[in-house]
């Protein structure tokens, strides 16, 4: 009974990373599935976005909620202009320029912040019914995991349902398939690309500032976990919605487990099996033969 | 073109293939300037001694990168692993012979190289790119878990390394044996680069680089030849890994980590990759830079840092050396060769 209290702890724990690794990495898989942009600032907007809701809920008193849709929304603006301005000029382009143009950006980003706000952590006070111990039955558990896990669940219906369901969603799926084909049907790509970063970006946002509770928040953030978010993206499959979503929460889960009872090694076999994983799949476990 | 099959020996485009390997009147110049470097500034041999095993680092990545085409981000496992072992056979009181130790490195560094070529190399694009993260990730997580053979986190400092030849002491404090030991071993590794680009083996990389399919139809050996390249520039980043250890007298994680692959890629292409002294200039600008700048200001370095990458990946995609190249051009319009 023990272990499966355990256990079950360990689940919640893992799952609940799992959807912030979630929302931080669809953005990344859905935009890299597009347009093949190897786009190594998305950990940038992650932490751009988590500044601005910690910040938004530090100094202008903004609630959590109303922090998020701030993040959220200033995010993808931010995104979308430098999306038109800069990132769609290197599309196509070699994926040395696309490396380096995107360590570049988050050299400034994380610069910025710096120099604007201060190399320290910044802290993120949670609203009172997210803390604390909730009721599970048969375990108690930190209501804010519980909370990741029913957002990370509504998120991903909603975007399942966006994606299958919707025409912008068909115009992705179409576009990731095949561009050209997609693009000669007379779907705008490029704007379907600003619009799909945008969000992305925004998304990341969301995740930057969900996750902080137990990610940390500070100026490094932009480049510690971006290898997580691609190992997630690769391993998910570019450009597919469910394949993310099973690959965060497998990383979570096994991150979380490994942490805990291998505190010793574990990263590394996360890297080894990621490794394995490429290199049987190199699409990813849910991505489609490429043609 | 009515000209007989005898006279293309004579075209321009002929005559400049046919010469490209000779060596230039300016060639010996920055082997004459480092030296000079030596007598001139004693108190910045450290510095200088850093900067040559900069730039041959960055001359490895260059041909698995400038000639051969393949963007990685895991080159600094190769320099760990040569800097490891060198480290690891001084500390443990094995081995501590300088040129001995390098080559030692090299091979080390080399079949690091190999195993993880032979299977990376099958795979492209994103999927590569990860892979050589990962794979990099790996080695530096391994390093820190076996701490009894590596210093783990703080790593093996005052490595007992023998004196040069039996003679030279390597000094930390008056690095003036390293910084003509390093010179040495950079100008032997240049040579090797530079007969390897210019050989048919390096022609063949290059056209790898430009059109993969084409040399799989010519009937190139495609993976062999990438999978050889991969395990040569291997060799020679942990000779800049064994060179650096044995200079520093001490090795740490950060031989391992992101931060020197992706400085090194940054230096690479700042100064041209896929030119021979692309890794001199860069080499030698960023550093310069770094030194001066970044202890003052490291935050507004760092952001202009990341500005400088900015602009060269949108305008300067070659370099300061192809900004150079694109001047002289200029210059020699009238006369296309």
């Amino acid at each position: 009974m023990i272990f499966g209290v355990d256990f079950a702890s360990m689940l919640l724990g893992g799952v609940a990373a799992g959807m912030v690794l979630f929302i931080v990495s669809v953005g990344l898989s859905v935009t890299m599935g597009l347009m093949g942009f190897v786009n190594l600032a998305h950990g940038g907007f992650a932490m751009l976005g988590g500044y601005a809701i910690a910040l938004a809920m530090k100094h202008w008193g903004f609630s959590f909620v109303t922090a998020l849709v701030f993040g959220f929304v200033l995010t993808a603006a931010v995104s979308a202009v430098l999306e038109r301005a800069l990132y769609a000029r290197l599309y196509g382009a070699d994926e040395l320029d696309q490396v380096l143009f995107t360590i570049g950006l988050v050299f400034m980003m994380i610069a910025s912040v710096t120099l604007l706000v201060g190399p320290e952590n910044q802290p993120l006070t949670l609203p009172p019914f997210l803390r604390g111990q909730i009721n599970l039955g048969i375990i108690q558990y930190r209501a804010y995991s519980v909370a990741l896990i029913a957002i990370g669940i509504v998120i991903v219906s909603v975007l399942w349902l966006g994606f299958e369901r919707t025409r912008l969603g068909a115009q992705i799926r179409a576009a990731v398939d095949n561009r050209r084909m997609a693009e000669s049907l007379g779907i705008n790509i490029a704007r379907l690309f600003t619009i799909t970063f945008a969000f992305g970006s925004g998304m990341a946002a969301l995740g930057g500032g969900l996750g902080a509770e137990f990610l940390g928040l500070d100026p490094q953030y932009a480049l510690k976990y971006l290898v997580y978010f691609l190992i997630v993206v690769a391993v998910g499959g570019l450009g597919r919605v469910s394949g993310v979503f099973w690959a965060a929460l497998l990383i979570g889960v096994l991150d979380f487990a490994l942490k805990k009872y291998v505190p010793q090694g574990g990263t590394a076999f996360i890297y080894a099996l990621s490794i394995l994983l490429l290199l049987w799949r190199p699409q990813g476990l849910f991505g489609a033969r490429s043609a | 073109m009515t000209a007989p099959p005898t006279g293309w020996s004579d075209h321009p485009a002929a005559r400049a293939l046919a010469g490209r390997h000779r060596l230039r009147a300016w060639e010996p110049i920055p082997w004459l300037l480092a030296l000079a470097f030596y007598f001139a500034f004693p108190k910045y041999l450290g510095f200088g001694t850093e900067v040559l095993v900069t730039i041959l680092f960055a001359l490895s990545l260059d041909l698995v990168l400038g000639y051969a085409g393949i963007v990685t981000l895991g080159h600094a496992a190769f320099f760990g692993a040569g800097a490891y072992t060198v480290g690891m056979l001084a500390k443990h009181g094995i081995w501590n012979e300088p040129i001995t130790g390098l080559i030692l490195a090299a091979l080390v560094a080399a079949l690091v190289g190999l195993g993880s070529g032979v299977v990376l190399l099958r795979t492209q694009g994103l999927t590569l790119l990860m892979l050589t993260l990962c794979t990099m990730a790996l080695l530096e997580e391994a390093a820190n878990l076996a701490h009894d053979y590596t210093g783990g986190f703080d790593g093996l400092d005052s490595l007992p390394i023998a004196p040069l030849l039996g003679w030279f002491e390597f000094n930390p404090l008056y690095p003036r044996t390293q910084y003509l030991y390093v010179l040495s071993v950079l100008l032997v590794c240049f040579v090797f680069v530079r007969t390897l680009v210019y050989s048919p083996f390096g022609q063949s990389l290059t056209g790898i680089r430009e059109n993969i399919l084409r040399m799989h139809a010519v009937g190139a050996p495609v993976r062999r030849r990438l999978v050889l390249c991969y395990v040569l520039s291997a060799a020679i980043a942990g000779v800049a890994g064994g060179v650096w250890a044995q200079a520093n007298a001490y090795v740490n994680l950060g031989t391992l980590g992101l931060d020197r692959a992706a400085t090194v890629l940054i230096i690479l292409v700042l100064g041209g990759h896929g030119r021979l002294y692309g890794a001199f200039v860069g080499a030698i600008a960023y550093m310069a830079l770094a030194h001066f700048l970044s202890k003052i200001y490291p935050t507004a370095w760092q952001l202009g840092l990341g500005l400088l990458l900015v602009v060269i990946a949108l305008f300067a995609r070659n370099g300061i050396l192809g900004i150079v190249e694109a001047a002289v051009r200029r210059q020699h319009a009238p006369r296309v060769t």
